[in-house]
């Protein structure tokens, strides 16, 4: 009897029996977490468009584009680029589909180990969850290779005459980024590529150690022991919004 | 509290529950193939944009609602979280279309019609 007052007890807010929204204390502060961080993501998306939308546009023939510091570059000629030396319009924007699949993916192996969870089903927790890791270490190696390409650059672009560190130089010559100046468009462009995606992917990475905590205790019983997986389900709630946010950069960087 | 219990009762898998899972999968990579049929096949302009937002909100509610159950969760729970994501959608539009147009029109920035002559790419490396 007395254990069992202990847990009735512990499962509450610590107030009255009713629990609000019919969710745990764990679940709720998590979707409030999300919600404020939507917030956060909101502002960079914002800050994104902002910028973009008052930026020159380029409205002229795509096939006779080139780089240049004055407009807003047409996404499909900067991410074209393939690992294996592939690069070119035919690999327009395959990579960053590749990493979409492979987070959306994740995302449905994740809602398998909640799944697997509610059945007390510790194998395929296990299994899951493993499989969720694995998708978000590919997700994160394939972000690496991303920046690595465009930090490196392909073409040597000469964006006029610039002030570089207290110089007036003329003729300066770019090749790749920097968070001064890139070969791709105006600086404004890569600065907020490096810090949205830089955000997103440090976003991916906190989901990837708290997946592997996650994993960890599951694979040594310790839910089995607690008597349910919520904590599978709050980390997935993370994970899923993860999954959320790639979504919305996918479309405003990628494809507008 | 944790106590050692080693008569643990595995469930059986639902199959319905998991195909369900895999649906809202296909879906959403289906949305996602359509998005680059429209990538390569259609111009760019405002009814482009237009349509690539319409279906990523579409996307984000099967994430919301089925990975993330917000869906079959309690109705308070559900408001409480959609409705501010509303209000900061609205947010969006002011900023970005009226005010984002608003900075460009009075800074005269134009758009540009061909490719910008004063500066050069250099192919190779």
């Amino acid at each position: 009897m007395a254990t069992t007052a202990t847990v009735n007890k512990k499962s509450l807010w610590g107030g009255g029996a009713a629990k609000p929204f019919k969710a745990s204390y764990g679940k709720l502060m998590m979707w409030f977490f999300l919600l404020s961080d939507a917030f956060t993501f909101s502002g960079l998306l914002i800050t994104y468009a902002f910028l973009r939308w008052s930026a020159p546009a380029y409205n002229g023939d795509p096939d006779a584009f080139t780089f240049s510091t004055e407009y807003w570059p047409i996404p499909e000629k900067v991410y074209n680029a393939f690992p294996g030396g592939l690069h070119g319009d035919s690999w327009a924007l395959v990579f960053v589909g590749l990493m979409t699949f492979i987070l959306i993916m994740s995302s449905v192996t994740m809602v398998l180990a909640v799944e697997a969870g509610h059945r007390m089903d510790k194998k395929n927790v296990v299994k899951w969850m493993l499989w969720t890791i694995i998708g978000g270490l590919a997700f994160l190696s394939c972000q690496a290779w991303e920046w690595a390409h465009f930090i490196h650059g392909t073409e040597v672009a000469t964006i006029g005459d610039v002030v570089v560190n207290g110089r007036w130089v003329e003729g300066y010559k770019i090749f790749g980024a920097n968070l001064s100046f890139n070969q791709y468009g105006p600086p404004a462009f890569a600065a907020l590529f490096f810090f949205i995606t830089g955000f997103h992917g440090f976003h991916v990475f906190s989901g990837v150690v708290l997946n592997v905590l996650i994993f960890f205790n599951a694979a040594n019983g310790v839910y089995e022991r607690r008597g349910h997986y919520e904590m599978v389900e709050k980390v997935g709630l993370y994970w899923h919004f993860v999954d959320l946010v790639w979504v919305f950069v996918f479309t405003f960087f990628y494809l507008i | 509290m944790e106590q050692a219990t080693s008569n643990v009762v595995v469930q059986p898998a639902d199959r319905k529950k998991i195909l369900g899972i895999w649906k809202v999968a296909l879906y959403m990579a289906a949305i996602t193939a359509f998005e680059y049929v429209l990538a390569f096949n259609m111009p760019a302009g405002t009814l482009r944009s237009a349509i690539f937002i319409g279906l990523t909100i579409w996307k984000a509610f099967y994430i919301v609602s089925e990975f993330m159950h917000l869906g079959h969760e309690v109705k308070g729970l559900m408001y409480s979280v959609v409705l501010p994501m509303m209000f900061i959608m609205w947010l969006i539009v002011a900023l970005v279309n009226l005010e984002g147009g608003a900075i460009k029109d009075a800074k005269g920035i134009v758009d540009v019609e061909a490719p910008a002559q004063t500066e050069h790419v250099e192919k190779g490396h």
